[in-house]
Formats: structure tokens, C-alpha cells, sequence
């Protein structure tokens, strides 16, 4: 007997499995970022010596722009499939591919001017909020980017067999996408501005 | 309605006629290791965790040995501990720490959640609902995978320089943080089975939500099912702050970090070399978000358990059965806001613990709710007192005992005297030992017909339970006492250096006592666990003349993949017992008439 409602949604609740799955997934990912600024409000507002560094806010920025354009070709990725047209599914998936590298390169010459100036996360409080936030997000780029690349590569073959489960694959990814772009839109002003 | 007999017989041939051609040999390490079949999974879960409560029972009865005859060798195995451990068979202060830390971590995270959640949970849920596997097989497998890696990390830890963790299962800072290795061990250990928390209790949320079988609406599911629902949102929403705590501890212990460390902190006479500014208390709000609603982890199943085996052997339904259910779901709701009951003791202020203490008053009435819906149940009843049963009605007021002590402890002014006393230790232990542990055995006697085929022995059974009802209460009812009379926990000596605490001190030896003889008590279960699976009495698809669906629309055991041969289709609540009548004393959920008398 196959497991109902992996691909058609159940009539009393609207969703198929997966799309349940991810929201939950997401609520306890909320959860674990949300302890995170709430440690963050915490430690900063009940220390009297906080120590605020000048970060690469230019840099910062154009990684904004990475990510939310990558929140754009990833919706333009699923509609695609939607519309049946593989090729730009291909075209939009590589992109979203492509702004989350460009993403991590960036990053990873922010980390590197950081070292260089000798800020590291045992610096001080504000140094180790910030590695350890956009560390945890970062690594949330990352299992993006593997599931993106699984998703064009190897896990491709699941358009010819099981075409609707496949668009909702690509929709799943691209909720838990725009969570991870979420969250670095909280990042960005709450680190680098405030 | 009963299954005919005949159907149940030839097993083998059952599993051919399910497999509609797609039956391939799997070989066996795919079939039992590496299964994503629900049942396979659950049983997994079941034996790991048994092994796990063993063990941390073990670690358990060398501190009970100590705090009896402090500084004398422990027999037999105190050889085999290692001159870092016990020199000469000696209990040494550090290693008494290591195992008063690892006992705590060992039965929560290691043995009760993952019997309870991970092997009932995933064994029973998808039966009980009608549904063919969980909603996600290989996150299920994962889950389980994650587990097993974090308690071998667990068990790793111990062979560390240092020994493992010994900052206490709370893992408070800024003592967790200088601590040696084991304490990254711990958090590494923690990380893995919180993935697998999360992973298992998602799996669940989506299962009860998606795959219910036709007709199985909310108010006909098994108060069982309720209580995982609840149990699994817990655990999805309270797990992760604890993961992001326990990545802040890491950075704290592997990067020099100071979320958890203040500024100028001296140990042994010499500054730390931290930044500081961190802060300690932040650690035990993050620590206890989590720990508030595990204990709801723990005993919410039992409850559920516990519900099932009263109303199948009073043979009438639970009494105020949407009662139950909306207590357990405002019981999660408030799990969330109570967390700081925990620390009176910090000088978080009085507001705060005013509002802690008003929640803490709060959430102790849909407790009694439940509790008492469950006794009510009991009234007029003439009761089958089989074993499940037994461990089923020693649970209320092993329960109500255990609640009823925590009221001092939710209420500041009390908690100040009681905090960190034997007191406490006799609270939480009344909860969860003969609280939840007597909720699992009631569900091991109670499903090991469906998972086995065969049945338990009822006289070994009565003794382990008559017995284990002795002792513990033996064990537990004297650290009342004592921790009104003031003996702290965590002593090595069991408090033999206070002179205010000495009137009380002899009851040490008599809890010792009582728990050696509570683990002799358990070589009954484990003869009969295991000659059971072997020699037992062949049991029936339905022994116990059950109404919900796990007993009357499968075989015991279920079918293989696929639970069962058709769909079931539930045309009525869970607990239709002894309906005015009706020709037989139940009627299944998959009946879909009444059978008439005559």
C-alpha cells in the first residue's frame, strides 16, 4: 500500500505531505534563529561595555541583493515547471545555483578582511554573535545549494517519471529558500546597521 | 466484532498475497538495519532505548552504592571502572560527577523520550490511525540514525580524558564551559539527538495531519494519537533554542567565545581568559524552554498510554474524553510559559516570579483534569486487573504523588527552602520513574502481543510490577524527608559532612538497599521480555478484545510494508465498550455496524 497524499493534496487540509512538512520545518527553524536574536537583544542590551564593530556594509549589501534575487529565480524556476518548460527550470534553477555561490564568495572575503584585522569571534560578544549567526545561515546556503544541485543534477530524472512530484520538490525547496533569505534579511539590518 | 481466527495463521502467506508482485528479497541488512518500514524503526527504537534505560539504571545504582557507604569500594565491578575513575574500587568525586550528569542525560534524552516518542510513538501512531507507514520512511530512518550516532557519542565520552560530561544534565555555565572534554562530547551528543528529535516529532505532525484513514476524525482519534500530536509540537518548537544554545556552548568551549561567560570570572585564583559580558543566566532560560516542555515530553505519552490500557480494561469508554483532549492541548500551549519556575533561585526578580509562579498554578489544573478524567474512568467498572493494567492504575497515584509535590516546588517562597534538595529529586523521580517508566511497561505488556505475536507471562509480570511498586516507592518516598530536613543533591557524600542533615542520613542506606533490590525486581522483566519473544503464548490478532484499529484491522504482528490489506474505514470513536445492546463487549472502530445481539 503506498503512502497517501505525496504528491495530490488531502482535501481537509489543503496540503500534500511534503508541503506540511517543510512548514513545520521552517517553525522549528524560526525557533532556532529566534533564540539566537533573542540572545543577541539579550546580551547587548545588559551589557554596559558593548563593543560594536564597523562591518562591510557595501559588501553586506550586495549580498542582500544576491539573496533576493535568488528568492525571485527560484519561483521562476518552479513556474517553469508549472508551465511545463523544462529548459527554463534548468536556466532559473543554475541561477538561484549561481547567486548563492556568488553569495558565499562574498562572504567568505568579508570573513577573510575580518580575520586579517584580528576579529575573531573570541574578540568580543559582538564578534562572536556575528560569526555565529551568519556561520549558522551560511551553512543554511550551503544545504540550500546542495539540495539545489541534487535537484538539477541526479534528482532531475524525477521530471520523466513522476513529473508533479518533481514541481513539488522544486516548490518545497523554494519555501525553505525564501526562509534562508529570510533570515538574512533580519541579519543584514540587525548586524550590520543597528 | 471479532476477526476470524484462520485469517491470522498462516503469516508467511499473508505477506505473499500483500506483496501485488512488487515483493523483492531484501536482504537482511536492509530488512532490520537499515529498514524505513515504521515497525522496524519502532522496534529499534524500542531496543536501543531499553538498553539505554539499563544503563543508566547501572550508572544510577554505582551512586546509590556511594551515597550508602561512602568511600567504600563498590563490589565486583569496582575493579573494572579504571584508576582515573576508582582507584582501588573507590568511587573518586569526579567520577561520581560524570555519573550523576550522564544518568540525568542518559534517561531523558537516551531512554525514556526515544522509548516513549521514538519506539511507541512510530510503532503504534500509523497503526492506530490506519495508516500504511509513517508520512516520511527515510526522515524516519534518519531519525533513528541520528539517535543511535548520538548515543554512541554519549558512551564515547566516557573514555575521554576527564571522563564525560560532569556539569549535571543542565549543563549550567560558566562550570559547563571550563569543564573538561566530555563536555564537548555532551554537546556534540546533544545536537545529533535533537535533529533526531526534530526529524521524528515533524514526521509525526505530518503523519496524524495527512494519513489518517477515511473516517478517522479528529475527535474519533485514540487519546494515544493526541497525546504524540501534542508531544511532537513540543518538541519541534522547544528542541531547536536548545540546539542554538548548545551551538553558543560549543563556540563558548571551541572558539573562546563569552555568551555564557562574565567578565572577570576567577577559578583556582586566576582570572579567565575570556572577553566576558556574556551571561550565565541566559544559558539556563535557554536551557529550560527546553527542559519545561521535555517533561511534558515524558509524561503526555504515558498519559496516552495509560488512557488506552484503562478504557480497554474497564471495558467502557474514557470518561470526558474531549476533556482529555482539550486539557493536553492547553497543557502544550502553557509548557511554553512556565519555563522559569525552574530558577527562583537565580534573582531574576520577584515580577518575573510572580508571573512564573501564576503560570506554574495554571498548568497544574488541565494536569488534574487528565488525572482526574482517568480516575473517574475507574468508577463502576468491573476492572480485568491484567498486568498492562496494574502498571496502568499504579500510575495515578504514582502521578498524582508526583504532581502534587511539585506545587511547593512552583511557588517561590517554598521553592527557596526545597531548591536543589533530595526533595526535588523525590518530585521529578515520582514523575517519570514509577510516573512514565510504569506508563512504558504498561504499554510493553500492553503491545507486545501486536508486535511479537505472542503474549507476556501474566504471573512473571504480576511480580514485577508487585514488586517494583515496593521498591520504588521504598527509593523515592524518603527523599521527601530528607530534603526537608535540607541534604542537598549532588553530594558526594550523600551529606555526611552537614551536621544539620545527620537525623535524616540513614535513610541513604535503606534507599540503596531498595534500589538494589528494585534492579533484581527487573530481572523478572528482562526473563520474561526475552523468553517471551521466543516461548510465549501465541497470541490473536485482538487478545485483549480492543476497539481501536491496531487490534481489529491487523494481523499481531502487522502485515509487513503496507500495515494492512485494505484501507481500513473507521466508522466510530475510539472507546465503544460495552455499548447497551450490542452482542459483543466492543465494538471496532472499522465496524461499520453494530453487531445485534442474539
Amino acid at each position: 500500500m503506498d503512502i497517501p497524499y505525496t504528491v495530490e493534496p488531502r482535501p481537509d487540509t489543503g496540503l500534500y505531505n511534503a508541503k506540511l512538512g517543510i512548514w513545520l520545518f521552517l517553525a522549528s527553524e524560526v525557533m532556532l534563529f529566534g533564540a539566537l536574536f533573542s540572545s543577541y537583544i539579550l546580551l547587548r542590551t545588559s551589557d554596559p561595555n558593548w563593543y560594536h564593530a564597523d562591518l562591510n556594509v557595501p559588501m553586506a549589501t550586495l549580498n542582500t541583493m544576491f539573496l533576493i534575487t535568488s528568492s525571485v529565480t527560484v519561483v521562476l524556476a518552479w513556474a517553469s515547471l508549472r508551465l511545463n518548460n523544462y529548459a527554463k527550470f534548468k536556466l532559473y534553477g543554475i541561477l538561484t545555483f549561481l547567486l548563492a555561490t556568488a553569495f558565499m564568495v562574498v562572504k567568505g572575503f568579508e570573513y577573510n578582511s575580518e580575520f586579517t584585522h584580528g576579529l575573531y569571534p573570541a574578540t568580543n560578544n559582538f564578534m562572536a554573535v556575528y560569526f555565529t549567526m551568519t556561520g549558522l545561515h551560511g551553512l543554511h546556503v550551503l544545504g540550500g545549494m546542495i539540495v539545489i544541485a541534487y535537484l538539477l543534477g541526479p534528482g532531475a530524472k524525477m521530471w520523466n517519471t513522476a513529473p508533479e512530484r518533481f514541481t513539488n520538490r522544486v516548490e518545497t525547496f523554494g519555501l525553505y529558500w525564501h526562509f534562508v533569505d529570510l533570515v538574512w534579511i533580519f541579519l543584514f539590518p540587525a548586524l550590520y546597521l543597528l | 466484532m471479532s476477526i476470524p481466527e484462520e485469517r491470522f495463521v498462516d503469516e508467511a502467506g499473508h505477506d505473499d498475497a500483500h506483496a501485488h508482485g512488487e515483493h523483492h528479497d531484501e536482504s537482511f541488512i536492509w530488512k532490520y538495519v537499515f529498514s524505513t518500514d515504521h515497525k522496524t524503526i519502532g522496534i529499534q527504537y524500542g531496543l536501543t532505548s531499553l538498553f539505554f534505560l539499563l544503563f543508566g539504571f547501572c550508572l544510577m545504582l554505582m551512586m546509590r552504592w556511594q551515597l550508602a557507604s561512602p568511600g567504600a569500594p563498590i563490589p565486583i565491578i569496582g575493579g573494572f571502572l579504571g584508576q582515573a575513575n576508582a582507584p582501588g574500587g573507590i568511587m573518586l568525586p569526579e567520577f561520581y560527577n560524570q555519573l550523576g550528569a550522564m544518568h540525568g542525560t542518559i534517561m531523558v534524552f537516551l531512554g525514556v523520550v526515544p522509548m516513549i516518542v521514538g519506539a511507541f510513538g512510530n510503532y503504534i501512531v500509523p497503526l492506530q490511525i490506519g495508516a500504511p507507514d509513517m508520512a516520511f520512511p527515510k526522515l524516519n530512518m534518519a531519525s533513528y540514525w541520528f539517535y543511535f550516532v548520538g548515543g554512541v557519542v554519549m558512551l564515547a565520552s566516557f573514555f575521554l580524558p576527564g571522563g564525560a560530561a560532569n556539569s549535571g544534565w543542565t549543563s549550567y555555565a560558566p562550570l559547563s564551559i571550563i569543564a573538561t572534554m566530555g563536555q564537548t562530547g555532551w554537546l556534540i551528543g546533544m545536537i545529533c539527538l535533537i535533529n533526531s528529535s526534530l526529524l521524528g516529532s515533524m514526521n509525526f505532525i505530518v503523519t496524524i495531519f495527512q494519513l489518517r484513514a477515511p473516517g478517522m476524525t479528529w475527535m474519533r482519534l485514540p487519546f494515544f494519537v493526541w497525546a504524540q500530536l501534542v508531544t511532537s509540537f513540543l518538541l519541534v518548537l522547544a528542541f531547536p533554542p536548545l540546539e542554538a544554545a548548545g551551538a553558543m556552548q560549543l563556540m563558548d568551549r571551541l572558539a573562546g567565545t563569552s555568551f555564557f561567560m562574565p567578565s572577570g570570572l576567577y577559578v583556582s585564583g586566576q582570572i579567565l581568559e575570556y572577553a566576558g559580558g556574556g551571561s550565565v543566566l541566559l544559558w539556563q532560560h535557554l536551557f529550560w524552554f527546553l527542559a519545561h516542555p521535555e517533561v511534558y515530553v515524558l509524561i503526555l505519552p504515558a498519559m496516552g498510554i495509560v488512557a488506552e490500557i484503562i478504557a480497554n480494561n474497564t471495558r467502557k469508554p474514557l470518561w470526558g474524553y474531549k476533556a482529555l483532549v482539550y486539557s493536553t492541548v492547553f497543557l502544550g500551549f502553557m509548557s511554553f510559559i512556565v519555563w522559569a519556575h525552574h530558577m527562583f533561585m537565580t534573582g531574576m526578580g520577584t515580577v518575573i516570579s510572580a508571573f512564573f509562579q501564576t503560570t506554574t498554578m495554571i498548568i497544574s489544573i488541565p494536569s488534574v483534569v487528565i488525572l482526574t478524567a482517568l480516575l473517574i474512568s475507574l468508577w463502576g467498572a468491573s476492572i480485568r486487573f491484567n498486568t498492562p493494567m496494574l502498571f496502568a492504575l499504579a500510575f495515578l497515584p504514582m502521578f498524582g504523588i508526583g504532581g502534587l509535590t511539585g506545587l511547593p516546588l512552583g511557588l517561590a517562597p517554598a521553592d527557596i527552602h526545597l531548591h536543589d534538595t533530595y526533595y526535588v529529586i523525590g518530585h521529578f523521580h515520582y514523575v517519570v520513574a514509577p510516573g512514565t517508566i510504569f506508563g512504558i511497561f504498561a504499554g510493553i505488556y500492553y503491545w507486545f502481543p501486536k508486535i511479537t505475536g505472542r503474549m507476556m507471562n501474566e504471573v512473571l509480570g504480576k511480580l514485577h510490577f508487585w514488586a517494583s511498586l515496593v521498591f520504588i516507592n521504598c527509593i523515592f518516598a524518603p527523599m521527601f524527608l530528607q530534603g526537608l530536613a535540607g541534604v542537598s543533591r549532588r553530594l558526594y557524600d550523600g551529606g555526611a559532612q552537614y551536621s544539620h542533615v545527620q537525623p535524616v542520613l540513614h535513610w541513604n542506606t535503606f534507599i540503596s538497599y531498595s534500589a538494589f533490590l528494585l534492579a533484581a525486581a527487573q530481572i523478572l522483566f528482562i526473563v520474561n521480555f526475552l523468553w517471551s519473544i521466543f516461548r510465549g503464548k501465541r497470541a490473536t490478532a485482538n487478545p485483549w478484545e480492543a476497539t481501536t484499529i491496531e487490534w481489529t484491522a491487523t494481523t499481531s504482528p502487522p502485515l509487513g510494508h503496507g500495515n494492512f490489506e485494505t484501507l481500513p474505514r473507521v466508522y466510530r470513536g475510539p472507546y465503544e465498550y460495552s455499548a447497551p445492546g450490542a452482542e459483543d463487549s466492543f465494538i471496532a472502530q472499522d465496524a461499520a455496524t453494530a453487531p445485534q445481539g442474539g
